[in-house]
């Protein structure tokens, strides 16, 4: 891959905090290497909006490399930007051209409130894994690796579930705002497990009443998380938890 | 977690879609099996319709049908009412938009206009009641005059009632465009509602989508050609 410098126009949301009306700004970023990640590139202009003693751009990471979910950015009309299967913090300025003037926006949904600039308050997030994504287990010593015989198949797609880093992508994506692909990937990821089948019916039950609670909305299988997913979780999950959820409204005793 | 905080969470309203949204296919099916007796007249020009009566005679005096027919009328009220709340609420889960957007390149436009067909359809429905279910049942407007069926039982002629309607191209070209609707509302919603119920195997789920495409395309086709076929004269006296 050829190595160049690039100049852009950034047109990027500012919001003082979640009471303000926020609009778009719009900076110039000169000599931007093509080898930079996005992120690197917005620690560039914010040290030039330091030192010019303007306000930097507030943005969440942590990890910068695809692991802790925490990069959102809606960037020209998608999460985490052109690339599919990619975080935010994994992208690199290679995807752009010179001269490209690009749009950042912070992800809109209810449920998750602007905090300033780009940062969004995900913790409904957390509150939906508190309801039910978890599993009993017995304190004392650890239990042998290999004790609980499981499906390879199906080890496979739990893991490929567990994946999900809950960034948050699918529901920004979602035309509902939905979040069904991120608890599907979460209640797949216990159900295909013999250590998920004690809370079975409790977690897919528990999940969608706090998910409901938190002012997402409801699924209409339209697709559009699973395309900008960047763990690329699949849709056919939505479809499992739909299936845990009418076993468990089916069957539960109360 | 009773009945109805199950049916009424954001899974449960899905559900409700799912399986009235099939009731309405299944009935669609039935509909169109009936309606497609008048293209009896193309192999038999001495037919005049007498099929096509015969069979909606017989919908009108079977009990079963007759309660079907409520049935089915709980199943469209539940079905629209239903479609366009979720709607509302989906719409409401975002306050602010985005000043660009995702568009085509995460779903299909039709995915995500079902709300949109639906209501089309749902305009087109109430035309269609006023045409032909509306006289058939209270008014009889345009059935003044029965006819004796080939199985000597005196019948409204509703094939001369569809001749009639259909002989104005504004009726035909609605009938069409709604077709259309029905098609790309079809597309989304058959696969759609098995996926919702919890249909998850890769294989059946190949199967459903080939399935909902070949419904999609077969049952709204057939439809359309009925009002075309009698504006062209194909079908008719
Ligand atoms: S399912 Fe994908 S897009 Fe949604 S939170 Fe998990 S990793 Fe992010
Ligand atoms: S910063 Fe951790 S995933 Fe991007």
């Amino acid at each position: 891959m050829e190595h160049k410098n690039i100049n852009l126009t950034l047109k990027v949301w500012k919001q003082k905090n979640g009471q303000s009306q926020g609009r778009f700004e719009t900076y110039l970023v000169n000599d931007i290497s093509t080898e930079m990640s996005f992120l690197e590139m917005f620690d560039v202009l914010n040290e030039r909006l330091i030192k010019e003693g303007k306000e930097p751009i507030a943005f969440d990471h942590d990890c910068r490399e695809g692991i802790c979910g925490m990069c959102s950015m809606y960037i020209n009309g998608r999460p985490h930007g052109p690339w599919e299967g990619t975080t935010t913090c994994q992208l690199h300025m290679r995807a752009f051209k010179d001269g490209e003037t690009i749009v950042v926006e912070p992800w809109r949904a209810n449920a998750f409130p602007v905090l300033k600039d780009l940062m969004v308050d995900r913790s409904s997030f957390d509150r939906i894994i508190q309801a039910g994504g978890f599993i009993s287990v017995n304190t004392g010593n650890a239990v042998d690796a290999n004790a609980m015989p499981v499906e390879k198949d199906k080890a496979d797609a739990s893991f490929a579930a567990a994946a999900c880093i809950g960034c948050g992508a699918c529901v920004a994506a979602c035309k509902n705002s939905s979040a069904m692909l991120f608890l599907s990937a979460k209640v797949t990821h216990l159900a295909l497990l013999p250590q998920g089948s004690p809370e079975r019916k409790t977690r897919a039950l528990n999940m969608i009443a706090q998910m409901d609670k938190e002012g997402f909305g409801a699924c209409t299988n339209t697709g559009a998380c699973e395309a900008v997913c960047p763990k690329e979780i699949s849709i056919t999950n939505i479809a499992r938890l739909n299936q845990e959820y009418l076993y468990a409204g089916l069957t539960a005793d109360k | 977690m009773n009945w109805s905080s199950i049916l009424s969470s954001s899974i449960g309203k899905k559900i409700v879609m799912a399986v009235t949204g099939l009731f309405l296919i299944s009935f669609l099916l039935v509909h169109m099996g009936v309606n497609a007796c008048i293209f009896k007249d193309l192999f038999d020009p001495t037919d005049n319709g007498d099929m096509f009566n015969r069979a909606a005679d017989y919908m009108g005096k079977t009990a079963l049908i007759r309660i079907m027919e409520v049935v089915l009328f709980a199943g469209f009220f539940v079905h629209i009412i239903q479609g366009l709340i979720l709607e509302w609420e989906n719409r409401n889960k975002r306050k602010k938009g985005y000043a660009v957007n995702l568009g085509n390149k995460g779903s299909k436009w039709y995915s995500r206009s079902m709300g949109l067909l639906g209501t089309i359809l749902l305009l087109f429905l109430i035309l269609h009641w006023w045409h032909f279910w509306i006289p058939s049942r209270f008014t009889h407007a345009g059935l003044e005059n029965p006819i004796l069926l080939s199985n000597n039982r005196v019948s409204h002629d509703m094939f001369k009632l569809m001749t009639v309607t259909f002989s104005e191209w504004w009726v035909v070209v609605v009938y069409v465009l709604a077709c259309i609707s029905l098609a790309y509302h079809l597309l989304h919603g058959f696969q759609s509602a098995f996926r919702t119920l919890g249909l998850s195997n890769t294989r059946y789920i190949k199967l459903i989508n080939a399935l909902g495409v070949a419904y999609s395309v077969i049952v709204p086709l057939v439809f359309a050609l009925m009002p075309i076929s009698m504006k062209m004269g194909w079908v008719g006296f």
